[in-house]
């Protein structure tokens, strides 16, 4: 009775592994604990395919391919270690740490932080890059909740989660190229936004960009497992 | 319409002509009118109730040598005038049947000989406006053949067979294309033009849509007529107001004559075209960025696979091809794929229009065929380079291209000769450069330009392009080491070889090509802190040894 669903086998890192055909070899690699750095996916959000940590080699192709929006193929061979793919992810962690104003032992996420661990888990010991120091404002005009954009790396988590998630879409981007900047409306405070104040934003941001501000002085960790549970449950409906 | 309605319009157009002793076309494209080439047309048009002569003046588009505009050609003798003001009209009307005036005549047989116009047939020679003018040198002929004689398979067979590959840059073969969109699942199907020429010094697809606009709106309804789809979008520009309203007026002028719409030519096929302005982001030139734009969305290029063949617009099968690529399918179906094959390389067939600027002496459009070397390009067709200086580089594709310098002159012109040499064909600018060019200075512009232009959603590029800039600042102001060259050469690596789109991935190709032809510059910069241009702001070679002697002699003081 069941609908027939194609199973593709493959191999990563050596491993070999199967899949349904329409899985990613990112969802397929952490089924398997073979752990790939990401920052702009999280389960339950679309995927963008922007911060580049997940890049994998195929064997085969000169060209690496990000593992969020990479489907699956028979007889695929992935390699997720690699000398050249360690330097490029530490490279674009260090890209991310010199952008803004990243500074650890002042940050309200300090040991809650994706970036923070990502970056330890690729033994990123220093920055070769010249920070760049970037003047940029916080918002504490929300009742709740603050964002400091000197922390932000602009994954668009929150972004997506207030369109796709709450529906609400308050949060956007505006600007270009290292002027980007997350906004709320038409670049009006947060606090006086049309914000529904449902606080996904601040679960599913990986840095200490968005906070509450109950939070500072003590541990802030985050729970953005909430979401596959609540697309679960609404398409249990 | 059918081909008896058009060749009536054809004889009714070359009947008005017979009627004239004398034809004055003036240029009226972008770079001429901004030298006041309409004044021009309306003090000949003035003359002509008064002068007695029978003759005709003809607005047209773009002449080709915009260094001397505004230009004026009189047919049928073939005077080619330049630098022509508004109180040169007595005098040119004077001159008709008599001797030519020799102060504004310009010889441009060097300019001519070698190119070979296909995409520019029409361009200058015709009213952009005037669909019937069109029409009268063999317009829409191809669209009826298509819908009448050739069944969609056929036309895609055509085009593959010419050897038609993109002219936006990428050189994808334009056939193969065609038939992954018609074979794609799905409905509807779109047809789009890329008219989001933002290349620094490129200005083809301007002067093609500024010139010919039926030409592209007919390549576009045999595309979407071989792919499947009714429904098209032009995307241009809104900084190219003259390129937007010519158009309009052009997708007017084809509805009312039957080439739009539904019933085209008494088939049962529909099309027609809408146009939407881009809004000044260079990164909707990327083909997934264009489309976000086109549904309402921030420009941004999302990873492909899916390609906009299989999942484009609205998430349907979509064909998005350049403007010069559809202004070449045309005369590939009026004249047959062979004749196309016939000109140019084993792999890159046809013909290429190339915005020659720089420090060159015939600033301007030329279109020559594919395989031509690039010394004939920049020194016979060009003219050389200006004033008494040398040459340096030549820097094709934009910002995405690469700077070629002398010992790659004999380069034939091709898709992938240039990309083999660190450059690229890019949708065709050409950039000379004389030695008072900077080769640091040049790549510093460039890694600029991709830098305010990147739309920052990954992180190699958004990020990896400003630290790419603050590092060739520094070597310019002098003050870099060689940890800072290396440095640079590493992110070069990163940002090519992990961006997400097009832009990014090819943002590094001014550095490193200039690396790989120019290191000696770069050196001269780091080691002795000076600029053997004297563009950069450490100064040159012969300032410095002065101000040297200066400062000791200050010291002894």
């Amino acid at each position: 009775m069941s609908t027939a669903v194609d199973v593709k086998t493959l191999i990563i890192d050596g491993m070999d592994v199967s899949a349904r055909q329409d899985q990613t070899v990112l969802d397929v690699a952490r089924e398997n604990n073979i752990f790939i750095p990401t920052l702009c996916h999280l389960e339950g959000l679309s995927e963008v395919g922007a911060c580049r940590l997940c890049l994998v080699e195929i064997k085969g192709s000169p060209k690496l391919f990000p593992a969020c929006v990479l489907k699956v193929e028979e007889g695929m061979e992935v390699t997720t270690k690699s000398d050249r793919l360690l330097h490029y992810r530490r490279t674009i962690l260090e890209l991310l740490f010199a952008e803004r104003n990243h500074v650890c032992a002042v940050c309200v996420a300090n040991g809650n932080c994706e970036l923070q661990s990502i970056a330890q888990s690729q033994g990123l010991t220093h920055v070769r890059l010249p920070y760049r120091n970037p003047k940029l404002p916080v918002d504490l005009s929300h009742e709740r909740f603050a964002a400091d954009h000197n922390r932000c790396i602009l994954c668009t988590r929150c972004v997506r989660v207030c369109a796709e998630i709450e529906g609400a879409h308050v949060w956007d981007i505006t600007g270009r190229g290292i002027d980007c900047r997350v906004i709320t409306d038409l670049d009006d405070p947060w606090g006086s936004s049309t914000c529904t104040k449902c606080g996904k934003c601040v679960q599913v941001c990986p840095t200490g960009a968005l906070f509450d501000k109950t939070k500072v002085g003590v541990p802030h960790p985050k729970y953005p497992e909430f979401l596959p549970y609540l697309n679960l449950m609404r398409d249990g409906q | 319409m059918n081909s008896e309605e058009l060749q009536q319009i054809s004889e009714t157009v070359q009947h008005q002509h017979e009627q004239f002793d004398y034809e004055v076309n003036v240029c009226m494209g972008t770079g001429c009118l901004s030298q006041h080439s309409d004044k021009l047309k309306d003090a000949l048009t003035k003359e002509a109730e008064t002068s007695g002569k029978r003759y005709h003046v003809r607005r047209t588009g773009c002449m080709g040598l915009c260094a001397a505009g505004p230009l004026a050609l009189v047919d049928p003798v073939g005077t080619r005038y330049g630098h022509l003001q508004e109180s040169d009209a007595k005098a040119v009307i004077a001159s008709l049947g008599q001797k030519p005036i020799e102060s504004r005549e310009i010889h441009l047989e060097q300019y001519f000989h070698g190119q070979r116009h296909v995409v520019l047939e029409n361009a200058g020679r015709i009213d952009p406006e005037k669909i019937d003018e069109y029409i009268g040198r063999g317009g829409y002929a191809a669209l009826l053949k298509a819908l009448t004689e050739m069944d969609p398979a056929a036309v895609i067979d055509q085009i593959a067979k010419s050897g038609l590959r993109g002219r936006g840059g990428g050189g994808y073969p334009t056939g193969l294309k065609w038939g992954t969109v018609a074979k794609a699942v799905g409905s509807p199907k779109y047809v789009i033009c890329n008219g989001d020429e933002g290349d620094p010094g490129a200005f083809m697809d301007r002067s093609v849509l500024e010139s010919d606009p039926q030409r592209v709106i007919e390549g576009m309804a045999i595309a979407a007529y071989a792919v499947g789809a009714s429904k098209g979008y032009m995307y241009v520009r809104a900084e190219y107001p003259l390129a937007v309203s010519r158009l309009t007026t052009s997708l007017r002028e084809a509805r009312r004559s039957g080439f739009l719409g539904n019933n085209i030519c008494g088939t049962p096929f529909n099309f027609d075209i809408e146009i939407r302005l881009g809004a000044g982001a260079f990164v909707c030139g990327e083909e997934t960025a264009l489309i976000a734009s086109i549904e309402g969305k921030r420009g941004t290029p999302r990873p492909r696979p899916p390609y906009p063949a299989v999942s484009g617009l609205w998430n349907c099968p979509t064909l998005i091809n350049n403007v010069e690529t559809f202004a070449n399918v045309a005369p590939i179906l009026r004249n047959g794929a062979e004749w196309f094959a016939g000109m140019g390389t084993a792999r890159s067939k046809g013909t290429k229009v190339f915005a020659l600027t720089g420090k060159i002496t015939n600033t301007g459009l030329v279109e020559i065929p594919m395989g031509m070397p690039l010394r004939e390009i920049i020194f016979s067709i060009g003219g050389g380079v200006p004033d008494g200086h040398k040459f340096k580089a030549v820097q094709t594709g934009g910002p995405s291209g690469g700077c070629l310098p002398e010992e790659h002159l004999d380069l034939n012109i091709s898709y992938d000769a240039l990309i083999g040499a660190g450059s690229m064909m890019g949708s065709g600018g050409m950039i000379v450069m004389d030695d008072t060019s900077c080769m640091v200075n040049v790549a510093r512009f460039f890694v600029e330009f991709c830098m305010t232009e990147s739309c920052g959603k990954c992180i190699p590029c958004r990020a990896g392009t400003a630290q790419m800039y603050d590092l060739l600042t520094k070597i310019c102001n002098g003050e870099a080491t060689h940890h800072d060259l290396e440095l640079l050469i590493d992110l070069c690596d990163v940002v090519k070889n992990t961006s997400l789109c097009g832009l990014g991935q090819t943002a590094p190709n001014p550095v490193l090509s200039t690396l790989r032809y120019f290191r000696d510059e770069y050196l001269e910069h780091i080691d002795n802190h000076c600029c053997p241009a004297g563009v950069c702001a450490c100064g040159t070679v012969d300032a410095k040894p002065q101000k040297h002697t200066a400062e000791l002699a200050e010291v002894e003081v």
